[in-house]
């Protein structure tokens, strides 16, 4: 079955952002499309060392619901894969992405893990492995503590539509609803798990149905509008933050790319790829919007472009002039204590009695 | 000063833990309400509340995944498994999340998990496991498996304060079977430090958990009967493993013999040796043995699991030829 385009109909503005704010939300998409496309170029040119992971056609769900979080209250976010645009708005940065993927020393995992897989409690994005649906439960947890603590604080947690397919979402969704965590999650339903339909995933007919079985709203909203997105968002933070617990958000999208840079989408009905693009863009969508409904001029935003490709240029430099980690910090940090685990006895010498020359006198004595 | 059981001593450890710490919280399925299906956590949610001693929804990798998410924010929380057989439920979020999350993400998961753990009690192929082998293997873990109530307080409070996941196996066997004096105070107990549970000069058994106590029985009856002096070492805690105190024994006695619980394919033991002739290869006059159960998941009937099982009779006799050797 062919994923169709579902567009909203005709919205009316305003949506509670000011003017800043919905530049803001369509710079932050363009620079997540921006440092993809720089991505791509890296990859092919063999410097970025793992596989490529891309969002294009999602950048509007991703900026907008994270967007809905309020960092300077310490929101926390978990990113899937297909939201850097999400880690972005908390303040990840494009030459920590770079620096990611191209494996360097002083990348924020020091080159322990892949592309977007970091966090930072600090600025509020915890980071995924890939494991789906693992970070329902853990986000459930981060958010108990906020409710335990009487903080006024908001926990967003993505998955996609494979992911609700998992043991481990419906336990940590669950768990969040019986405690009535102040947690959002987001069904990020792309048409795609791998090269698996979202009919092969599920019996139900939309992930939203799903929060039925929960006790919970379960909403459903266009993710290729970005305020559409925020907005429903922010109606399930707000309600999070009122102590009224967990929504289920499904967001409609499609992942115009493969699984990562090397899947070729063999399995993707004709046309329907180009009918996204052509049809339903998240960029040329809010592009239309800003320009033709909130009579924004096309040169600011081209402005905003300009200013995007000169922050990826300038982070692609330091990035490519990053050092490799050193191998031994491999050893480093498993444990709080031991801070550090010993080399192996043949790289780092024997310890035993051979090297020591530490015997007991009887050794080799025995004549049979 | 009365004598204190060791399922005592590790709720001792939970209720001063909690009255030290308000970041430390319990979580766990009948834990609150109930008191736990081994009355363990008795008494704590009645002292201190239902946020803090949280009855789970029966979702093992949602206790273990939350605690990991609490522990990043700076709680200390205490999961229980209703039986430690269940940890494997737990499996992914142990082995995947929780333990890569210091090295992976610089992400701290000060939690504890905790249960009921192996068998001679009837329990059958799901309520008698002894997984500690299964968790040996996975980097960013800590494992500890007491052997004594003084031991079980001082390791759990040692878990509790420590800075990574430390998995606290507790044997249900020893729950009430037996008792002693506790230390006064604080009473603290460094993980990866093993105890030296009676001298020996001819011959070293090295365990932990329920084991020691059948290794105590069986070097009284070899001491007995045939004038053979043997060392018991209780490693109490498997990961870090004391591998100085491994080697001393070695050393000492030049004989070993490995007894454990846990079937003996892929056990704790086959680490211990290999342990063993790494540090110590030039000590031994005899190969090192291992008692262990046998190869197949643990029957119920009596009959059945007494015959699996490690017996007393089994390491009189395993050290008997080690002495002859």
């Amino acid at each position: 079955m062919a994923v169709t385009s579902a567009r909203t109909s005709d919205r009316t503005m305003p949506p509670g952002l000011t003017r800043d704010q919905l530049l803001e939300l369509y710079y932050y998409m363009r620079l997540t499309r921006s440092l993809e496309e720089r991505l791509v170029n890296l990859y092919r040119q063999t410097k970025v060392v793992g596989g490529l992971f891309r969002s294009l056609g999602q950048e509007a769900d991703a900026v907008g619901s994270a967007y809905a979080l309020e960092r300077s209250k310490g929101d926390i976010l978990s990113p899937l894969i297909r939201n850097l645009g999400s880690m972005l708005v908390q303040g990840a940065t494009p030459v920590e992405i770079l620096r990611q993927y191209m494996a360097k020393g002083d990348s924020p995992t020091r080159g322990r893990e892949l592309n977007i897989h970091f966090g930072d409690t600090v600025r509020g994005f915890i980071g995924q492995i890939s494991h789906l649906g693992d970070m329902v439960p853990v986000m459930a947890g981060v958010t108990l503590s906020f409710k335990l603590r009487g903080q006024d604080r908001v926990g967003l947690v993505y998955v996609g539509d494979g992911a609700t397919s998992t043991g481990a979402f419906h336990e940590g969704i669950n768990f969040a609803a019986v405690q009535r965590c102040p947690l959002v999650v987001i069904v990020e339903n792309n048409g795609y798990a791998y090269s698996t339909p979202t009919s092969k995933q599920t019996a139900c007919a939309s992930f939203k149905d799903k929060a039925l079985g929960y006790g919970i709203p379960g909403v459903r909203a266009d993710g290729n509008d970005v305020v559409a997105t925020y907005q429903v968002t922010k109606e399930a933070v707000d309600r999070a933050r009122a102590g009224e617990g967990v929504t289920l958000i499904e967001l409609t999208t499609y992942r115009r790319k493969g699984h990562a840079e090397h899947d070729n989408q063999s399995y993707v009905p004709p046309g329907e790829i180009d009918r996204w693009a052509r049809e339903n863009d998240p960029l040329d969508r809010y592009t239309r919007e800003l320009t033709t409904g909130q009579g924004i001029a096309s040169s600011e935003l081209e402005e905003l472009d300009g200013r995007v490709r000169g922050e990826v240029d300038r982070a692609t430099d330091e990035a490519e002039a990053s050092p490799a980690p050193e191998p031994r910090d491999a050893l480093r940090g498993v444990y709080a204590d031991p801070a550090e685990v010993p080399a192996l006895w043949y790289r780092e010498g024997i310890r035993s009695a051979v090297e020591t020359h530490e015997r007991p006198s009887s050794w080799g004595t025995h004549d049979g | 000063m009365a004598e204190t059981t060791y399922l005592e001593a590790i709720r001792q450890a939970l209720f001063e833990e909690m009255e030290r710490d308000p970041d430390v919280l319990c979580l766990g399925e009948d834990i609150g309400v109930y008191g736990g299906a081994f009355k363990v956590t008795d008494g704590l949610q009645a002292r201190f509340g239902e946020s803090r001693v949280i009855d789970t929804p029966l979702s093992e990798a949602a206790i273990v995944g939350a605690a990991a998410g609490a522990a990043h924010m700076g709680m200390r929380p205490v999961c229980e498994m209703q039986f430690i057989d269940f940890i494997s439920c737990a499996y992914d979020m142990l082995t995947n999340y929780v333990a890569t999350a210091r090295y992976r993400a610089f992400l701290p998961c000060p939690m504890v998990v905790r249960g009921p753990s192996g068998g001679y009690v009837r329990g059958g192929p799901f309520h008698s496991q002894n997984p500690e082998a299964a968790f040996l293997h996975t980097p960013g873990l800590k494992i500890v498996y007491p052997a004594t109530a003084s031991d079980a307080k001082g390791l759990l409070k040692a878990a509790i304060r420590d800075e990574d996941c430390v998995l606290f196996f507790e044997h249900k066997y020893l729950y009430r079977r037996i008792k002693e004096e506790l230390p006064p105070g604080d009473h603290v107990v460094p993980i990866g430090k093993a105890r030296l549970a009676r001298e020996g000069r001819d011959l070293s058994i090295i365990t932990y958990a329920a084991t020691v106590w059948k290794a105590l029985e069986a070097a009284e009856q070899l001491e007995r009967e045939g004038n053979l002096s043997v060392e018991v070492l209780d490693l109490r805690s498997l990961l870090p493993m004391d591998d100085d105190a491994i080697a001393q024994t070695v050393r000492k006695t030049n004989r070993v013999l490995i007894v454990h619980e846990d079937t003996v394919t892929g056990g704790v033991a086959g680490e211990i040796s290999a342990r063993i002739n790494d540090l110590a290869f030039e000590w031994l006059d005899a190969p090192i043995k291992r008692v262990g159960a046998h190869d197949v998941p643990l029957p119920y009937a009596p009959q059945l699991e007494d015959f699996v099982l490690p017996q007393t009779a089994d390491i009189v006799k395993a050290a008997r030829w080690l002495a002859e050797y």
